[in-house]
């Protein structure tokens, strides 16, 4: 008998999800679950893990992040300028720092900033300065490109309207352009924010004191105590997810306005 | 608009002077040769086929571009040279585009206030006081707080030309003014430009509109290919071209439903 494409598509969306649901409830019946929640949801466990898991490690986690995000911000504004620049040797620069720092794992820049760099210049960098170097070298590559994307989308006539009205070039930047570009990068932004915060957690590669722990490194200190087993792994996992989702929602909701208004236009 | 006649005469309208002006796109020679003289408060018109390096002209004239060859002076600057303050320059010069380029994250005074703000450095309660007052003349004074989006493309234009009087130019360049608009939003710009010719600004305006210049403009410009083939009095000009060329073009614009047949 003959189907319409409709009826087809329906058909076979409903034995995806018939298949999705059988899935889902052998794993429910194979699982283990009282070892499982023992092990890795366990109650009394969850309940040592505060308030530290909150107000050292989460707390930390986001310092992080946040001075990884500005100085990855920074660096990233002075690459896109650079790469955009009319100054040839500027765009070179910035092109080979954008190649480097995107094809290098963040774990390469944790271990050279932490290890390298003092061997090298006998310095020593305390352990903030090193995550915000370390995170700011490694998101501003990302950032530049962002950034670099978002500018070249402002249409021409924005700057030509803004220098024909007096404007220097780094007033028409500062004032029109890249107040519009920042915009349109919003969403990569809030993602490249989810990234830093994930990345954050390489912080224990460096050493650190209990009070400079971050939630991947507290969870790991915890797991090796005496029978705490895996929940504190969970828990960290589940604080992870309270920055990172909200951010995701945030993203979105910055992609689809970002929509309405260009539809608008 | 009637009211505001006396303030709102362009202050110092200026000169300008093109000598010899070449421009050129790597090998494309887009001016060859420009020499053009306009008068204090007196309007010029550009016209000529798309391509013949009007807009070029007319972006040489506030340093969008960079000619190659000749001299440009606008009062008693030589924007041409080299040790110029392109800055400077452009605060003495309006320009309106074919699609407006309002800044679409500001409002419609914010539009108006910024440059006044930024490079100006008027204070706020100034800035906005000529910036309520241009739009007044530009019969959009209900608009302040709109965003650009919200307005329809004739709305744009007058406030992009708001904006640049905001600055009080002591000259102002139309490039195509009313090419992008709808048809029925076409004559809330152009009396506009006319009011403001009356008002004693110079302006030099890239168009289309052949009833416009030749009710307002002093002097038509016909281009063609990078040179200027003629120009006079813009009823000499549209009334009565002498060149083949202008005629071809005229009757293109003027009868653009009638079947032409192809000229030498
Ligand atoms: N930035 C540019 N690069 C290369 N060619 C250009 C550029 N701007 C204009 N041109 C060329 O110069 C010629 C004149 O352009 P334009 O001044 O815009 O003419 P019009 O305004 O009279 O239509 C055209 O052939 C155009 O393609
Ligand atoms: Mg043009």
């Amino acid at each position: 008998m003959a189907m319409t494409a409709r009826q087809r598509a329906r058909i076979s969306r409903g034995v995806q999800y018939g298949l999705l649901v059988v899935i889902v409830v052998a794993l429910v019946f194979i699982a283990d679950w009282n070892t499982l929640i023992s092990r890795a949801l366990n109650p009394s466990v969850m309940a040592q893990q505060f308030p530290q898991i909150i107000t050292v490690a989460l707390k930390n986690t986001l310092i992080y992040t946040a001075l990884g995000f500005v100085a990855g911000m920074s660096g990233g504004i002075l690459l896109a300028l650079m790469r955009l620049s009319s100054v040839a040797p500027y765009r070179w620069i910035a092109t080979l720092y954008i190649e480097l720092f995107r094809g290098v794992p963040a774990v390469l820049v944790f271990l050279a900033l932490g290890f390298g760099v003092p061997l090298a210049f006998q310095v020593r960098f305390n352990n903030l300065v090193t995550v915000m170097l370390a995170l700011g070298l490694v998101s501003a590559a990302y950032i530049a490109e962002s950034l670099r994307a978002g500018l070249q989308a402002v249409p021409k006539g924005q700057y030509e309207a803004a220098r024909s009205l007096g404007m220097s070039h780094a007033r028409a930047m500062v004032t029109i352009i890249i107040p519009q570009a920042l915009r349109i990068v919003l969403p990569p932004l809030t993602n490249e924010v989810i990234l830093l915060a994930k990345d954050s957690s390489l912080v224990y590669l460096l050493g650190m004191t209990v009070a400079q722990y971050e939630l991947t490194k507290f969870g790991r200190e915890a797991i090796s105590g005496t029978g705490a087993g895996l929940t504190p792994l969970v828990l960290a996992g589940v604080c992870y997810l309270i920055i990172t989702v909200p951010l995701g929602l945030l993203a979105r909701y910055f992609e689809t306005r970002a929509d309405a208004r260009s539809a608008r236009k | 608009m009637k009211k505001s006649t006396a303030t709102a005469t362009a202050a110092h309208p200026a000169s300008v002077t093109i000598d010899g002006l070449h421009k050129s796109y790597g090998s494309l020679d887009v001016l060859k040769g420009i020499s053009l003289d306009v008068q204090p408060g007196e309007v010029v018109c550009l016209i000529g086929p798309s391509g013949s390096g009007k807009s070029t002209l007319l972006r040489c004239v506030n340093l969008l571009e960079t000619p190659q060859r000749g001299r440009i002076q606008i009062g008693d600057v030589e924007v041409t040279d080299p040790d110029v303050d392109i800055d400077a320059v452009r605060r003495r010069v309006g320009m309106v585009f074919q699609q407006f380029n309002l800044f679409p994250n500001m409002s419609v005074l914010k539009n108006l206030t910024v440059a006044q703000r930024k490079v100006l450095g008027r204070s706020e309660s100034a800035a906005r006081q000529t910036a309520l007052h241009n739009l007044e003349r530009v019969g959009l004074a209900d608009k302040a707080d709109s965003a650009p989006a919200q307005l329809s493309g004739g709305q744009q234009q007058r406030v992009a030309i708001a904006r640049a009087l905001s600055m009080d130019p002591e000259l102002m360049l139309f490039d195509e003014p009313t090419s992008a608009l709808d048809p029925e939003t076409v004559g809330d710009v152009l009396s506009i430009m006319r009011d403001l010719a009356k008002e004693g600004m110079t302006m030099l305006v890239v168009t289309h509109e052949m009833a416009f210049a030749r009710d307002v403009a002093d002097r038509v410009v016909f281009m063609d290919g990078g040179v200027v083939v003629e120009e006079g009095l813009a009823r000499d000009v549209i009334g009565a071209p002498q060149h083949q060329r202008t005629q071809t073009f005229l009757s293109r614009v003027l009868n653009p439903t009638q079947v032409h047949t192809p000229e030498s």
